[in-house]
Protein backbone atom coordinates (compact mmCIF):
# COMPACT_ATOMS: atom_id res chain seq x y z
CA UNK A 1 0.00 0.00 0.00
CA UNK A 2 1.04 3.56 -0.60
CA UNK A 3 1.89 5.95 2.19
CA UNK A 4 1.41 9.67 2.53
CA UNK A 5 4.19 12.23 2.27
CA UNK A 6 4.57 15.21 4.61
CA UNK A 7 6.97 17.93 3.55
CA UNK A 8 7.73 20.80 5.94
CA UNK A 9 10.13 23.67 5.39
CA UNK A 10 12.06 21.94 2.64
CA UNK A 11 14.92 23.96 1.17
CA UNK A 12 17.25 22.69 -1.53
CA UNK A 13 20.43 24.14 -2.94
CA UNK A 14 22.73 23.70 -5.90
CA UNK A 15 25.93 25.08 -4.42
CA UNK A 16 24.87 28.48 -3.10
CA UNK A 17 21.87 28.66 -5.33
CA UNK A 18 18.62 28.18 -3.44
CA UNK A 19 16.43 26.08 -5.74
CA UNK A 20 13.57 25.25 -3.38
CA UNK A 21 12.27 27.71 -0.84
CA UNK A 22 10.59 26.47 2.27
CA UNK A 23 8.20 24.01 0.70
CA UNK A 24 5.28 22.68 2.74
CA UNK A 25 3.19 20.02 1.07
CA UNK A 26 1.07 17.07 2.11
CA UNK A 27 0.78 14.34 -0.49
CA UNK A 28 -2.05 11.91 0.29
CA UNK A 29 -1.50 8.17 0.16
CA UNK A 30 -2.81 6.17 -2.79
CA UNK A 31 -3.50 9.19 -4.92
CA UNK A 32 -1.77 10.69 -7.92
CA UNK A 33 -0.30 14.11 -7.28
CA UNK A 34 1.08 16.16 -10.17
CA UNK A 35 3.77 18.79 -9.91
CA UNK A 36 3.72 21.39 -12.67
CA UNK A 37 5.56 24.59 -13.46
CA UNK A 38 7.89 26.15 -16.03
CA UNK A 39 11.43 24.93 -16.63
CA UNK A 40 13.68 25.73 -13.71
CA UNK A 41 10.82 26.18 -11.25
CA UNK A 42 12.13 23.45 -8.95
CA UNK A 43 9.58 20.74 -9.65
CA UNK A 44 12.15 18.05 -10.53
CA UNK A 45 14.36 19.15 -7.66
CA UNK A 46 11.36 18.77 -5.39
CA UNK A 47 10.65 15.15 -6.30
CA UNK A 48 14.34 14.32 -6.23
CA UNK A 49 14.43 15.56 -2.66
CA UNK A 50 11.68 13.15 -1.70
CA UNK A 51 13.94 10.12 -2.18
CA UNK A 52 17.30 11.80 -1.55
CA UNK A 53 18.31 11.72 -5.18
CA UNK A 54 18.99 15.46 -5.09
CA UNK A 55 22.08 15.09 -2.93
CA UNK A 56 23.68 12.72 -5.47
CA UNK A 57 24.44 15.78 -7.59
CA UNK A 58 27.81 17.34 -6.62
CA UNK A 59 27.43 20.37 -4.30
CA UNK A 60 23.68 19.87 -4.04
CA UNK A 61 22.05 19.51 -0.67
CA UNK A 62 18.66 19.77 0.99
CA UNK A 63 17.33 20.62 4.44
CA UNK A 64 13.97 20.31 6.02
CA UNK A 65 11.51 17.71 7.04
CA UNK A 66 10.28 15.03 4.65
CA UNK A 67 8.29 12.23 6.11
CA UNK A 68 7.28 9.38 3.84
CA UNK A 69 5.02 7.06 5.78
CA UNK A 70 7.00 6.41 8.93
CA UNK A 71 10.41 7.25 7.43
CA UNK A 72 12.07 10.55 8.30
CA UNK A 73 13.79 10.94 4.93
CA UNK A 74 16.29 13.49 6.26
CA UNK A 75 16.44 12.03 9.76
CA UNK A 76 19.76 11.23 11.43
CA UNK A 77 20.76 7.70 10.62
CA UNK A 78 18.27 7.26 7.79
CA UNK A 79 19.86 5.17 5.05
CA UNK A 80 19.39 6.84 1.66
CA UNK A 81 19.54 3.46 -0.07
CA UNK A 82 16.60 2.22 2.00
CA UNK A 83 14.75 5.46 1.25
CA UNK A 84 15.24 4.91 -2.48
CA UNK A 85 14.03 1.32 -2.24
CA UNK A 86 10.81 2.47 -0.66
CA UNK A 87 10.41 5.40 -2.99
CA UNK A 88 10.87 4.30 -6.58
CA UNK A 89 11.62 6.62 -9.43
CA UNK A 90 10.92 6.64 -13.15
CA UNK A 91 12.67 9.10 -15.41
CA UNK A 92 11.87 10.97 -18.59
CA UNK A 93 13.96 8.79 -20.86
CA UNK A 94 13.42 5.06 -20.46
CA UNK A 95 16.67 3.66 -19.16
CA UNK A 96 16.53 -0.13 -19.15
CA UNK A 97 19.81 -1.96 -18.68
CA UNK A 98 20.50 -2.47 -22.38
CA UNK A 99 22.38 -5.75 -22.27
CA UNK A 100 20.11 -7.46 -19.76
CA UNK A 101 17.08 -9.53 -20.71
CA UNK A 102 13.61 -8.26 -19.88
CA UNK A 103 13.53 -10.64 -16.93
CA UNK A 104 16.89 -9.54 -15.59
CA UNK A 105 15.95 -5.89 -15.91
CA UNK A 106 13.00 -6.39 -13.60
CA UNK A 107 14.90 -8.72 -11.26
CA UNK A 108 17.95 -6.44 -11.02
CA UNK A 109 16.76 -4.48 -8.01
CA UNK A 110 15.64 -7.61 -6.23
CA UNK A 111 18.98 -9.35 -6.78
CA UNK A 112 20.74 -6.24 -5.52
CA UNK A 113 18.67 -6.60 -2.37
CA UNK A 114 19.87 -10.20 -1.96
CA UNK A 115 16.98 -12.07 -3.51
CA UNK A 116 18.16 -15.47 -4.78
CA UNK A 117 15.11 -17.74 -4.62
CA UNK A 118 14.28 -18.43 -8.26
CA UNK A 119 10.61 -19.21 -7.70
CA UNK A 120 10.08 -16.04 -5.69
CA UNK A 121 11.96 -14.03 -8.29
CA UNK A 122 9.77 -15.47 -11.04
CA UNK A 123 6.67 -14.52 -9.13
CA UNK A 124 7.81 -10.99 -8.39
CA UNK A 125 8.93 -10.41 -11.98
CA UNK A 126 5.59 -11.59 -13.28
CA UNK A 127 3.66 -9.54 -10.75
CA UNK A 128 5.67 -6.40 -11.54
CA UNK A 129 5.30 -6.81 -15.29
CA UNK A 130 1.58 -7.34 -14.84
CA UNK A 131 1.27 -4.23 -12.68
CA UNK A 132 3.15 -2.29 -15.32
CA UNK A 133 0.74 -3.61 -17.98
CA UNK A 134 3.60 -5.14 -19.96
CA UNK A 135 3.29 -8.83 -19.10
CA UNK A 136 1.05 -9.87 -21.99
CA UNK A 137 3.33 -8.23 -24.51
CA UNK A 138 6.59 -9.77 -23.31
CA UNK A 139 5.76 -12.97 -21.40
CA UNK A 140 7.10 -15.22 -24.17
CA UNK A 141 10.29 -13.21 -24.63
CA UNK A 142 11.36 -12.71 -21.04
CA UNK A 143 14.76 -14.29 -21.41
CA UNK A 144 15.20 -14.00 -25.15
CA UNK A 145 14.89 -10.28 -25.64
CA UNK A 146 16.96 -7.49 -24.17
CA UNK A 147 15.38 -4.46 -22.54
CA UNK A 148 16.74 -2.27 -25.32
CA UNK A 149 14.90 -4.26 -28.01
CA UNK A 150 11.50 -3.01 -26.80
CA UNK A 151 9.71 0.06 -28.12
CA UNK A 152 10.03 3.35 -26.21
CA UNK A 153 6.67 2.92 -24.53
CA UNK A 154 7.42 -0.68 -23.61
CA UNK A 155 10.84 0.33 -22.27
CA UNK A 156 9.20 2.90 -20.03
CA UNK A 157 6.75 0.32 -18.70
CA UNK A 158 9.71 -2.01 -18.18
CA UNK A 159 11.37 0.68 -16.07
CA UNK A 160 8.14 1.06 -14.11
CA UNK A 161 8.07 -2.73 -13.58
CA UNK A 162 11.68 -2.57 -12.42
CA UNK A 163 10.76 0.12 -9.89
CA UNK A 164 7.73 -1.84 -8.69
CA UNK A 165 9.66 -5.09 -8.27
CA UNK A 166 11.30 -3.91 -5.06
CA UNK A 167 7.85 -3.13 -3.68
CA UNK A 168 8.11 0.57 -3.02
CA UNK A 169 5.36 2.54 -1.31
CA UNK A 170 5.77 5.67 -3.38
CA UNK A 171 6.47 6.02 -7.07
CA UNK A 172 8.02 9.25 -8.31
CA UNK A 173 7.77 9.92 -12.03
CA UNK A 174 9.72 12.69 -13.68
CA UNK A 175 8.18 13.41 -17.09
CA UNK A 176 7.53 9.69 -17.64
CA UNK A 177 5.75 10.10 -20.97
CA UNK A 178 7.35 13.13 -22.57
CA UNK A 179 9.52 11.03 -24.87
CA UNK A 180 6.63 8.80 -25.95
CA UNK A 181 4.07 8.88 -28.74
CA UNK A 182 0.39 9.52 -27.88
CA UNK A 183 -0.60 5.84 -27.77
CA UNK A 184 2.27 4.90 -25.47
CA UNK A 185 1.51 8.02 -23.44
CA UNK A 186 -2.10 7.03 -22.94
CA UNK A 187 -0.97 3.54 -21.87
CA UNK A 188 1.36 5.07 -19.29
CA UNK A 189 -1.40 7.41 -18.10
CA UNK A 190 -3.84 4.55 -17.77
CA UNK A 191 -1.18 2.64 -15.89
CA UNK A 192 -0.58 5.54 -13.50
CA UNK A 193 -4.27 5.62 -12.78
CA UNK A 194 -4.24 1.89 -11.97
CA UNK A 195 -1.07 2.08 -9.90
CA UNK A 196 -2.52 4.42 -7.33
CA UNK A 197 -4.48 1.50 -5.89
CA UNK A 198 -1.17 0.15 -4.60
CA UNK A 199 1.15 3.14 -4.50
CA UNK A 200 1.28 6.85 -3.89
CA UNK A 201 2.29 8.45 -7.16
CA UNK A 202 3.94 11.83 -7.63
CA UNK A 203 4.38 12.88 -11.23
CA UNK A 204 6.32 15.81 -12.62
CA UNK A 205 5.02 16.92 -15.97
CA UNK A 206 5.32 19.77 -18.42
CA UNK A 207 2.13 18.63 -20.02
CA UNK A 208 -0.75 20.27 -18.20
CA UNK A 209 -3.37 18.20 -19.95
CA UNK A 210 -1.52 15.16 -18.68
CA UNK A 211 -1.59 16.48 -15.12
CA UNK A 212 -5.30 17.19 -15.54
CA UNK A 213 -5.93 13.69 -16.86
CA UNK A 214 -4.01 11.62 -14.34
CA UNK A 215 -3.70 13.56 -11.10
CA UNK A 216 -6.19 14.15 -8.31
CA UNK A 217 -4.02 16.85 -6.74
CA UNK A 218 -1.78 19.34 -8.48
CA UNK A 219 0.92 21.64 -7.16
CA UNK A 220 2.18 24.61 -9.15
CA UNK A 221 5.82 25.59 -8.61
CA UNK A 222 7.38 28.85 -9.67
CA UNK A 223 10.94 30.04 -9.01
CA UNK A 224 11.47 27.50 -6.26
CA UNK A 225 8.23 28.18 -4.43
CA UNK A 226 5.04 26.17 -4.23
CA UNK A 227 2.53 28.76 -5.37
CA UNK A 228 -0.66 26.78 -5.22
CA UNK A 229 -1.60 23.25 -4.31
CA UNK A 230 -5.15 21.97 -4.54
CA UNK A 231 -7.46 19.45 -6.11
CA UNK A 232 -6.65 19.13 -9.80
CA UNK A 233 -10.12 20.20 -10.93
CA UNK A 234 -9.82 23.36 -8.86
CA UNK A 235 -6.37 24.21 -10.22
CA UNK A 236 -7.48 23.82 -13.83
CA UNK A 237 -10.88 25.48 -13.61
CA UNK A 238 -10.68 28.12 -10.89
CA UNK A 239 -7.12 28.55 -9.59
CA UNK A 240 -6.86 30.91 -6.63
CA UNK A 241 -3.54 32.51 -7.54
CA UNK A 242 -3.11 34.79 -10.55
CA UNK A 243 0.33 33.30 -11.25
CA UNK A 244 -1.16 29.82 -11.50
CA UNK A 245 -3.83 31.08 -13.84
CA UNK A 246 -1.31 32.91 -16.02
CA UNK A 247 0.77 29.76 -16.30
CA UNK A 248 -1.96 27.29 -17.09
CA UNK A 249 -3.66 29.61 -19.57
CA UNK A 250 -0.34 30.27 -21.32
CA UNK A 251 -0.27 33.98 -20.51
CA UNK A 252 3.22 33.71 -19.10
CA UNK A 253 5.88 36.19 -20.21
CA UNK B 1 1.45 34.54 -25.04
CA UNK B 2 -0.63 32.27 -27.21
CA UNK B 3 -1.54 34.92 -29.77
CA UNK B 4 -3.52 32.68 -32.08
CA UNK B 5 -5.59 31.45 -29.17
CA UNK B 6 -6.08 34.97 -27.81
CA UNK B 7 -7.19 36.05 -31.26
CA UNK B 8 -9.72 33.20 -31.31
CA UNK B 9 -11.10 34.26 -27.92
CA UNK B 10 -11.45 37.85 -29.14
CA UNK B 11 -13.24 36.67 -32.25
CA UNK B 12 -15.62 34.63 -30.14
CA UNK B 13 -16.37 37.64 -27.99
CA UNK B 14 -16.97 39.91 -30.98
CA UNK B 15 -19.29 37.42 -32.64
CA UNK B 16 -21.30 36.96 -29.48
CA UNK B 17 -21.60 40.69 -28.92
CA UNK B 18 -22.75 41.19 -32.50
CA UNK B 19 -25.35 38.48 -31.99
CA UNK B 20 -26.35 40.14 -28.71
CA UNK B 21 -26.82 43.40 -30.60
CA UNK B 22 -29.20 41.67 -33.02
CA UNK B 23 -31.19 40.11 -30.18
CA UNK B 24 -31.41 43.47 -28.43
CA UNK B 25 -32.52 45.12 -31.65
CA UNK B 26 -35.25 42.49 -32.06
CA UNK B 27 -36.69 43.44 -28.68
CA UNK B 28 -36.67 47.11 -29.71
CA UNK B 29 -38.35 46.24 -32.99
CA UNK B 30 -41.20 44.28 -31.45
CA UNK B 31 -41.72 47.05 -28.92
CA UNK B 32 -41.93 49.52 -31.76
CA UNK B 33 -44.29 47.22 -33.68
CA UNK B 34 -46.53 46.99 -30.62
CA UNK B 35 -46.48 50.73 -30.03
CA UNK B 36 -47.08 51.79 -33.62
CA UNK B 37 -49.10 48.76 -34.77
CA UNK B 38 -46.87 48.66 -37.83
CA UNK B 39 -46.22 45.20 -39.33
CA UNK B 40 -43.01 46.22 -41.04
CA UNK B 41 -41.15 46.09 -37.71
CA UNK B 42 -42.31 42.50 -37.28
CA UNK B 43 -40.85 41.60 -40.67
CA UNK B 44 -37.52 43.06 -39.55
CA UNK B 45 -37.61 40.76 -36.51
CA UNK B 46 -38.08 37.74 -38.78
CA UNK B 47 -35.06 38.82 -40.81
CA UNK B 48 -33.01 39.30 -37.66
CA UNK B 49 -33.98 35.83 -36.54
CA UNK B 50 -32.24 34.24 -39.53
CA UNK B 51 -29.07 36.16 -38.78
CA UNK B 52 -29.22 35.22 -35.12
CA UNK B 53 -29.57 31.54 -35.99
CA UNK B 54 -26.64 31.77 -38.36
CA UNK B 55 -24.56 33.50 -35.66
CA UNK B 56 -25.47 30.79 -33.16
CA UNK B 57 -24.08 28.10 -35.43
CA UNK B 58 -20.88 30.05 -36.12
CA UNK B 59 -20.25 30.73 -32.44
CA UNK B 60 -20.75 27.10 -31.44
CA UNK B 61 -18.44 26.00 -34.22
CA UNK B 62 -15.70 28.43 -33.21
CA UNK B 63 -16.06 27.49 -29.54
CA UNK B 64 -15.80 23.81 -30.43
CA UNK B 65 -12.68 24.45 -32.52
CA UNK B 66 -11.02 26.37 -29.69
CA UNK B 67 -11.85 23.64 -27.19
CA UNK B 68 -10.53 20.92 -29.48
CA UNK B 69 -7.41 22.66 -30.70
CA UNK B 70 -6.30 24.91 -27.87
CA UNK B 71 -7.30 22.91 -24.79
CA UNK B 72 -8.15 26.02 -22.79
CA UNK B 73 -7.79 26.04 -19.02
CA UNK B 74 -9.09 28.04 -16.06
CA UNK B 75 -10.45 31.50 -16.97
CA UNK B 76 -10.29 30.72 -20.71
CA UNK B 77 -12.16 27.47 -20.26
CA UNK B 78 -14.78 29.22 -18.14
CA UNK B 79 -15.05 31.95 -20.79
CA UNK B 80 -15.70 29.50 -23.61
CA UNK B 81 -18.20 27.56 -21.54
CA UNK B 82 -19.97 30.82 -20.70
CA UNK B 83 -20.01 31.83 -24.38
CA UNK B 84 -21.60 28.54 -25.40
CA UNK B 85 -24.33 28.99 -22.81
CA UNK B 86 -24.89 32.69 -23.52
CA UNK B 87 -25.08 31.81 -27.19
CA UNK B 88 -28.01 29.48 -26.51
CA UNK B 89 -29.72 32.13 -24.36
CA UNK B 90 -29.38 34.82 -27.02
CA UNK B 91 -30.81 32.50 -29.62
CA UNK B 92 -33.80 31.96 -27.34
CA UNK B 93 -34.14 35.73 -26.91
CA UNK B 94 -34.41 35.91 -30.70
CA UNK B 95 -37.09 33.20 -30.64
CA UNK B 96 -39.07 35.04 -27.99
CA UNK B 97 -38.91 38.23 -30.06
CA UNK B 98 -40.33 36.26 -33.00
CA UNK B 99 -43.13 34.96 -30.76
CA UNK B 100 -43.93 38.53 -29.73
CA UNK B 101 -43.88 39.67 -33.36
CA UNK B 102 -46.45 36.99 -34.21
CA UNK B 103 -48.67 38.13 -31.33
CA UNK B 104 -48.35 41.73 -32.50
CA UNK B 105 -49.36 40.73 -36.04
CA UNK B 106 -52.44 39.07 -34.62
CA UNK B 107 -53.19 42.11 -32.46
CA UNK B 108 -53.03 44.56 -35.33
CA UNK B 109 -55.22 42.36 -37.51
CA UNK B 110 -58.07 43.30 -35.17
CA UNK B 111 -59.38 46.70 -34.03
CA UNK B 112 -57.34 48.22 -31.23
CA UNK B 113 -58.48 47.49 -27.67
CA UNK B 114 -57.33 49.63 -24.75
CA UNK B 115 -55.78 47.39 -22.12
CA UNK B 116 -54.39 48.48 -18.73
CA UNK B 117 -50.95 46.95 -19.26
CA UNK B 118 -47.88 48.98 -20.11
CA UNK B 119 -45.99 46.66 -22.44
CA UNK B 120 -43.47 49.31 -23.61
CA UNK B 121 -42.50 49.95 -19.97
CA UNK B 122 -42.01 46.27 -19.35
CA UNK B 123 -40.06 45.95 -22.60
CA UNK B 124 -37.83 48.85 -21.54
CA UNK B 125 -36.93 47.04 -18.30
CA UNK B 126 -36.23 43.84 -20.20
CA UNK B 127 -34.08 45.69 -22.74
CA UNK B 128 -32.09 47.25 -19.92
CA UNK B 129 -31.48 43.81 -18.47
CA UNK B 130 -30.26 42.43 -21.79
CA UNK B 131 -28.10 45.52 -22.38
CA UNK B 132 -26.50 45.28 -18.97
CA UNK B 133 -25.96 41.55 -19.28
CA UNK B 134 -24.15 42.16 -22.57
CA UNK B 135 -22.22 45.07 -21.10
CA UNK B 136 -21.05 42.89 -18.22
CA UNK B 137 -19.93 40.33 -20.79
CA UNK B 138 -18.12 42.96 -22.86
CA UNK B 139 -16.03 44.19 -19.95
CA UNK B 140 -16.02 41.07 -17.77
CA UNK B 141 -17.71 43.08 -15.00
CA UNK B 142 -19.41 40.81 -12.50
CA UNK B 143 -20.87 43.80 -10.59
CA UNK B 144 -22.92 44.84 -13.62
CA UNK B 145 -24.06 41.25 -14.00
CA UNK B 146 -25.21 41.29 -10.38
CA UNK B 147 -27.42 44.30 -11.06
CA UNK B 148 -29.16 42.27 -13.79
CA UNK B 149 -30.00 39.52 -11.31
CA UNK B 150 -31.64 42.07 -9.05
CA UNK B 151 -33.88 43.33 -11.87
CA UNK B 152 -35.38 39.95 -12.66
CA UNK B 153 -37.84 40.14 -9.79
CA UNK B 154 -39.21 43.46 -11.04
CA UNK B 155 -40.05 42.02 -14.45
CA UNK B 156 -41.58 38.94 -12.82
CA UNK B 157 -43.89 41.19 -10.82
CA UNK B 158 -44.87 43.16 -13.94
CA UNK B 159 -45.87 39.92 -15.64
CA UNK B 160 -47.85 38.75 -12.59
CA UNK B 161 -49.70 42.07 -12.43
CA UNK B 162 -50.46 41.94 -16.15
CA UNK B 163 -51.81 38.43 -15.68
CA UNK B 164 -54.20 39.53 -12.94
CA UNK B 165 -55.60 42.56 -14.77
CA UNK B 166 -55.85 40.85 -18.14
CA UNK B 167 -57.67 37.81 -16.80
CA UNK B 168 -60.06 40.13 -15.02
CA UNK B 169 -60.64 42.04 -18.23
CA UNK B 170 -61.30 38.82 -20.15
CA UNK B 171 -63.91 37.83 -17.56
CA UNK B 172 -65.58 41.22 -17.50
CA UNK B 173 -65.41 41.97 -21.21
CA UNK B 174 -65.12 38.71 -23.12
CA UNK B 175 -64.93 40.50 -26.48
CA UNK B 176 -61.44 41.71 -25.45
CA UNK B 177 -60.25 38.15 -24.87
CA UNK B 178 -58.30 37.79 -28.09
CA UNK B 179 -56.37 41.02 -27.60
CA UNK B 180 -55.93 40.40 -23.88
CA UNK B 181 -54.59 36.93 -24.52
CA UNK B 182 -52.13 38.28 -27.08
CA UNK B 183 -50.89 40.90 -24.61
CA UNK B 184 -50.68 38.30 -21.87
CA UNK B 185 -48.51 36.12 -24.08
CA UNK B 186 -46.34 39.11 -24.97
CA UNK B 187 -45.86 39.83 -21.25
CA UNK B 188 -44.90 36.21 -20.73
CA UNK B 189 -42.44 36.28 -23.64
CA UNK B 190 -40.88 39.44 -22.22
CA UNK B 191 -40.56 37.79 -18.83
CA UNK B 192 -38.84 34.83 -20.50
CA UNK B 193 -36.37 37.21 -22.15
CA UNK B 194 -35.62 38.63 -18.70
CA UNK B 195 -34.89 35.08 -17.56
CA UNK B 196 -32.44 34.65 -20.43
CA UNK B 197 -30.77 37.95 -19.49
CA UNK B 198 -30.48 36.60 -15.95
CA UNK B 199 -28.87 33.40 -17.25
CA UNK B 200 -26.40 35.46 -19.26
CA UNK B 201 -25.51 37.51 -16.18
CA UNK B 202 -24.98 34.32 -14.18
CA UNK B 203 -22.69 32.96 -16.88
CA UNK B 204 -20.65 36.17 -16.82
CA UNK B 205 -20.23 35.84 -13.05
CA UNK B 206 -19.13 32.24 -13.52
CA UNK B 207 -16.60 33.29 -16.16
CA UNK B 208 -15.18 36.18 -14.16
CA UNK B 209 -15.30 34.84 -10.60
CA UNK B 210 -15.54 31.10 -11.09
CA UNK B 211 -18.65 31.13 -8.90
CA UNK B 212 -21.90 29.38 -9.69
CA UNK B 213 -24.67 31.78 -8.67
CA UNK B 214 -27.54 29.91 -10.29
CA UNK B 215 -30.53 29.02 -8.14
CA UNK B 216 -29.59 31.51 -5.43
CA UNK B 217 -26.40 31.89 -3.40
CA UNK B 218 -22.85 31.69 -4.65
CA UNK B 219 -21.29 28.29 -5.00
CA UNK B 220 -17.52 28.31 -5.21
CA UNK B 221 -15.62 25.16 -6.00
CA UNK B 222 -14.27 23.60 -2.82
Amino acid sequence: MGVGIEVRGLNAWYGNNLALKSIDMTVPANHVTAVIGPSGCGKSTFVRCLNRMHETIPEAHAEGEVKVGDIEVYGDGTDPVEVRRRIGMVFQKPNPFPTMSIYDNVAAGLRLNGFRNRKQLDELVERSLKLAALWDEVKDELHKQSGASLSGGQQQRLCIARSLAVEPEVLLMDEPASALDPISTSKIEELIFQLKQHYTVVIVTHNMQQAARVAEFTGFFLMGSLIEYDKTEKIFTTPADKRTEDYITGRFG
Amino acid sequence: MRSRFQHGLEELKEKLLRMGGLAEQSIDLVTEAYRTRDAKFCQMVFTNENEINQAEREIDELALDLLAMQQPMAVDLRFILAVVKINADLERVGDQAVNIAQRVLDLISEPEVELPVDIPRMAASVTTMVQRALESFLDGKAEIAESVLQMDGIVDRMKDEAFVVLVQRMINEPYTARAALNVLLIARNLERIADHATNIAEDVIFWVRGADVRHGGAHYRA
